[in-house]
């Protein structure tokens, strides 16, 4: 079933991908930003995968706690990784952004840039957890996966909580057609890509522990 | 005695670092007026290289990911069929 769900998903995105820069090009300039406000069409979607991949994350670590089921801890250790790579690339295009918007590239002050930075620290130690924790370093990365999901709403909603000079939550309701278009175009080619890579992720995992378990009968 | 002398040399590294950046401060020439502008100053910071870089290094991370993670699959598969046929063998 996965063999067909991977290339699916995957071919999907890739299609979807190589569509995008032709209707984020066509979407009209924003009137005080310029050109530079196109990286928002990369720079969000990558946010929010991110997000959502701290809550699967962030889940599959309260399932593993609950029920110690290897199938949740893998699904975990997916979802860590990927709010890494996808927090990497919202973290490095959002200075990119700012320094012509704002110009600075980055602003310590600002509530979302700095919790934004922190929740990723969070999935950065979950991932050196496991790579140099030893054994039963799961349980601990568990425990850490469910405090990074803890960060999202804060994340989220840290943009009208807090003064900021980020844009709130608001810029994306009130999104005009022709730029909602490209932007909701990027968030679902994220997200099918997303999917395809847990999946694959996953099943690293998995055989990772047929490997050890298919070492250990051998050595019996 | 290996530590006092890593801790000496550490202080003297830091305050070293310390008396270079009070030179550099200090060789920092004050502004001794304010001229007004004629016009307001232009932007001159250039959009699209930042545009461009932002979109190659979301590319760039997520094929590269992409490619670190087929290799890995492909290198743990490989040694899971050779230990599974070894395992076969001795059985069998």
């Amino acid at each position: 079933m996965q063999r067909v769900i991977v290339p699916g998903l995957l071919a999907v995105a890739a299609l979807m991908f190589a569509r995008a820069p032709y209707l984020i090009d066509a979407a009209p300039y924003e009137s005080t930003m310029g050109l530079v406000q196109k990286i928002f069409y990369f720079h969000v979607p990558a946010a929010m995968t991110s997000m959502l991949s701290a809550f699967v994350c962030g889940i599959a670590s309260v399932l593993y706690l609950w029920r110690r089921r290897p199938a949740a801890d893998h699904t975990a250790l997916a979802g860590a990784e990927l709010v890494v790579v996808f927090g990497v690339i919202a973290l490095v295009t959002g200075p990119l952004w700012a320094r012509k918007a704002w110009g600075v590239w980055w602003q310590w002050g600002d509530a979302r840039l700095t919790i934004t930075f922190v929740m990723w620290m969070i999935f950065v130690a979950y991932l050196l957890l496991r790579r140099f924790g030893g054994p039963g370093s799961e349980v601990m990365s568990a425990a850490v996966g469910l405090f990074g999901m803890a960060l999202v709403p804060f994340v989220y909603l840290s943009v009208n909580f807090w003064r900021t000079i980020h844009p709130t939550t608001d810029v994306v309701r009130s999104l005009p057609p022709e730029m909602a278009w490209p932007f909701r175009w990027s968030i679902v080619a994220f997200v099918l890509f997303y999917a395809a890579l847990v999946l694959v992720r996953v099943r690293l995992e998995r055989q990772r522990l047929a490997l050890d378990e298919a070492y250990a009968a051998l050595e019996e | 005695m290996r530590v006092t002398g890593t801790l000496v040399r550490v202080v003297a590294v830091a305050l070293g670092l310390a008396v270079v950046a009070a030179v550099g401060v200090l060789a920092q020439e004050p502004q001794t007026q304010f001229v007004p502008a004629d016009t307001l100053p232009q932007e001159t910071l250039p959009a699209t290289p930042l545009v461009f870089a932002a979109y190659a290094f979301a590319w760039v991370a997520l094929v590269g990911y992409v490619f670190a993670l087929w290799r890995k699959i492909g290198r743990v598969e490989r040694e899971l069929a050779d230990v599974r046929s070894a395992l076969a063998r001795r059985q069998g």
